[in-house]
């Protein structure tokens, strides 16, 4: 009895202690903002929160620093954030809320559920508060503009690199990060209507989903290459599922035997290229999808006109311009 | 009922008047007999299914969540719970890289130093638990958290990579079987998978610590007036928790051959599915390493097969599910007829 009244009070404690950081956290917050309200907004730096989707993969990183640059040169305050893992919408929502909360001059963010974010975006604009989507769009004509790769014709020009590599015929498997996400969506059906519409002899045999996550990727490709023992080419649509693929295709000693095509960059994939594992792969622009994004956001701050739709490119890297002065700039280890 | 059950098949070992099967181990067979089911059927539906690569692919693909099963077994028969599994994992698998790519240090050193950090941590869990009080749910929740934390801080959030020339990955994916035995390519980390196992099933069923470790989830109370320091138990319990946890990080970092600090979240409740279908009790008590390891057999065989056939992943995930709420009704209702 006595050990449970103790756990209890330790409990309770640890919640009052908790409660009691989170409130003087939320005043400092509120303090803050009410400091922003009351200066004059032209005496203050601009400040433009940026909610990522993520922050640990290297593609976050990348566009953080796009930001960063831009931040720079246009001489305002910029924050990155975003949750720990692509699937954590919630904490997403709720980091936008946090954003909205200090009175922002201008917001910066790339929606992990297109549809779940709306409400709070129209509180924004209602607010007068000008949205960039960056990344992948939202469903919707709140955000002013939209900073992002064409994931359809990446995805597509991925398929067309792989058809030309293994002959225009044959069997091939992809492994997609998610089926809920925008860019998972687009680069699967992109990728999949491409060889469809234009390559009859291709035959998909297997999407499966790894979240992105290295292993999980692994198992699953290997999977596939066993059901499948005739398979020639292997789709990987980012980072975690191409080095999934490369990994299978390690692991079964199948280098040379299968084609890998990949997404994004990172040093593994770079090293997977050199190599010779891995036949080639479409990046995007990161640092430009950042830049983009800050830039974009000044300029309507400003009230100067904004691209509904800035494409900030893909491009197809492999052996032979790894080393090109044009992709180093938009690949990172 | 439990109790006394397995008590009782301590003690009854030693006098030999034991039908063929001995009851504590029904469990066992019964889990047994569905993952040899299971690999029948999935034989039966795919001609790809039981092929020598398949089934190494898939005992390898065992080896991190079994080893993390492993560990978490200790805990769960105290009647405890450690959810810091995954993000400890994670946390040594980045310590390796710190170790081995950023100081330089020699593989095995890199190696020790990566488990020892997984040790640390469980000895960290183990003191909040028996010195603060605070519930194992609780303590570990936090170390969870503290460990991503960690990861995240001391890799700057990028991943580490090894170098080619340090053969780290040879750990896990070189075979030194193959070697001894033409053909017989087994990878390294499948076999120091079955090691960690029969290391674990010595500690539980030989040692001091293992015969604690039941008397603890048993019944603490009584544990404790027998005059057993059950706080330096429970320490020492949550440390070859985190001991296993880290060697399962080590593994994991082989085999990508870099160590990544966004993975290991959720492995955790991978770890705990496997230990459950094993026929560990979450209540505590009760449990073996053998259940555990054909826990994570059927979990990877499970998925794997379902994989082969092509069976859309929203369902597989689905049919999983299931199959632990089966295995675990199962396990109730043998035991409610005694």
């Amino acid at each position: 009895m006595k050990k449970i009244t103790v756990t209890m009070l330790v409990m309770l404690l640890t919640i009052a202690m908790l409660s009691a950081c989170a409130s003087k956290g939320n005043e400092g917050k509120g303090e803050e903002a009410a400091g922003k309200g009351s200066t004059n907004p032209g005496a203050e730096k601009i400040y433009i929160p940026i909610i990522s989707k993520g922050f640990q993969h290297q593609f976050w990183q990348a566009v953080k620093s796009g930001a960063e640059k831009a931040a720079k040169e246009f001489n305002v305050e910029i924050t990155f954030e975003g949750p720990e893992t692509e699937s954590q919408v919630d904490k997403q929502i709720e980091m936008l809320q946090a954003a909205l909360d200090k009175k922002p001059s201008a917001l910066g963010f790339a929606a992990l559920d297109s549809q779940a974010s709306i409400p709070l975006l129209q509180k924004a604009k209602d607010a007068g508060i000008p949205v960039i989507a960056f990344d992948s769009g939202v469903d919707s004509d709140i955000p002013l503009a939209t900073a992002s790769t064409d994931n359809l014709a990446a995805a597509a020009l991925a398929a067309d690199k792989m058809a030309e590599l293994i002959g225009g015929e044959g069997e091939i498997g992809m492994i997609v990060h998610d089926q809920t996400s925008v860019t998972g969506a687009n680069r699967r059906d992109g990728f999949k209507k491409q060889i469809e519409d234009k390559y009859p002899n291709i035959k998909i045999v297997d999407i499966q989903y790894g979240g992105g996550d290295h292993l999980k990727s692994t198992d699953l490709a290997k999977a596939i290459i066993q059901a499948h023992p005739n398979v020639k080419g292997f789709f990987g649509a980012n980072e975690g599922s191409a080095i999934g693929v490369i990994n299978a295709v390690t692991e079964l000693k199948k280098e040379g035997q299968i084609v890998v095509v990949g997404f994004d960059s990172g040093k593994q994939q770079i090293d997977a290229i050199k190599s010779g594992k891995m036949a080639g792969a479409i990046t995007q622009n990161p640092v430009g999808i950042g830049y983009e994004t800050v830039k974009a956001a000044v300029q309507a701050i400003r009230g100067e006109k904004v691209e509904s739709t800035i494409d900030t490119g893909f491009y197809w890297y492999d052996k032979s311009n790894i080393d090109s002065d044009e992709i180093k700039a938009v690949i990172y280890e | 009922m439990t109790i006394q059950n397995d008590t009782g098949a301590v003690q009854t070992g030693g006098k030999r008047a034991v039908p063929i099967i001995k009851p504590g181990a029904m469990q066992q067979v019964l889990a047994f007999a569905s993952l040899v089911i299971l690999v029948l059927v999935f034989s039966f539906s795919s001609p790809n299914f039981f092929q020598f690569t398949n089934i190494v692919g898939i005992l390898l693909s065992t080896a991190v969540i079994g080893v993390l099963a492993l560990g978490s077994t200790f805990v769960i028969i105290t009647g405890g719970i450690d959810l810091s599994v995954g993000t400890v994992m994670t946390l040594s698998a980045i310590m390796t890289g710190v170790f081995i790519t950023y100081w330089d240090l020699p593989v095995p050193l890199g190696i020790v130093g990566g488990i020892m950090t997984g040790a640390v941590c469980g000895l960290l869990s183990g003191t909040i638990i028996s010195k603060m009080k605070i519930p194992p749910f609780i303590a570990t929740l936090a170390m969870m958290m503290i460990a991503k934390g960690l990861a995240l801080v001391i890799s700057g959030a990028k991943p580490i990579y090894f170098k080619e020339e340090t053969g780290y990955s040879k750990l896990a994916l070189d075979s030194a079987i193959g070697k001894l035995i033409p053909g017989f390519d087994i990878p390294n980390g499948v076999l120091i998978f079955f090691g960690a196992a029969i290391i674990g099933g010595i500690i539980l069923s030989k040692t001091i610590v293992g015969r604690y470790n039941f008397a603890l989830g048993s019944n603490e109370e009584a544990t404790r007036l027998s005059g057993i320091n059950v706080n330096y138990w429970k320490i020492v319990i949550y440390t070859i928790t985190g001991t296993f946890t880290g060697l399962a990080g080590v593994l994991m970092a082989s085999r990508l051959n870099s160590a990544h600090p966004s993975l290991g979240s959720g492995y955790e409740l991978e770890a705990i599915a496997a230990v459950v279908l094993g026929g560990t009790s979450l209540s505590g008590g009760k449990g073996t390493i053998v259940g555990t390891v054909i826990g994570a057999l059927i979990m990877s065989v499970l998925t794997n097969g379902l994989r082969i056939l092509s069976v859309p992943q929203e369902w597989q995930t689905v049919v999983v599910g299931i199959v632990i709420v089966l295995a675990v009704y199962a396990d109730i209702l043998r035991r409610r007829k005694k």
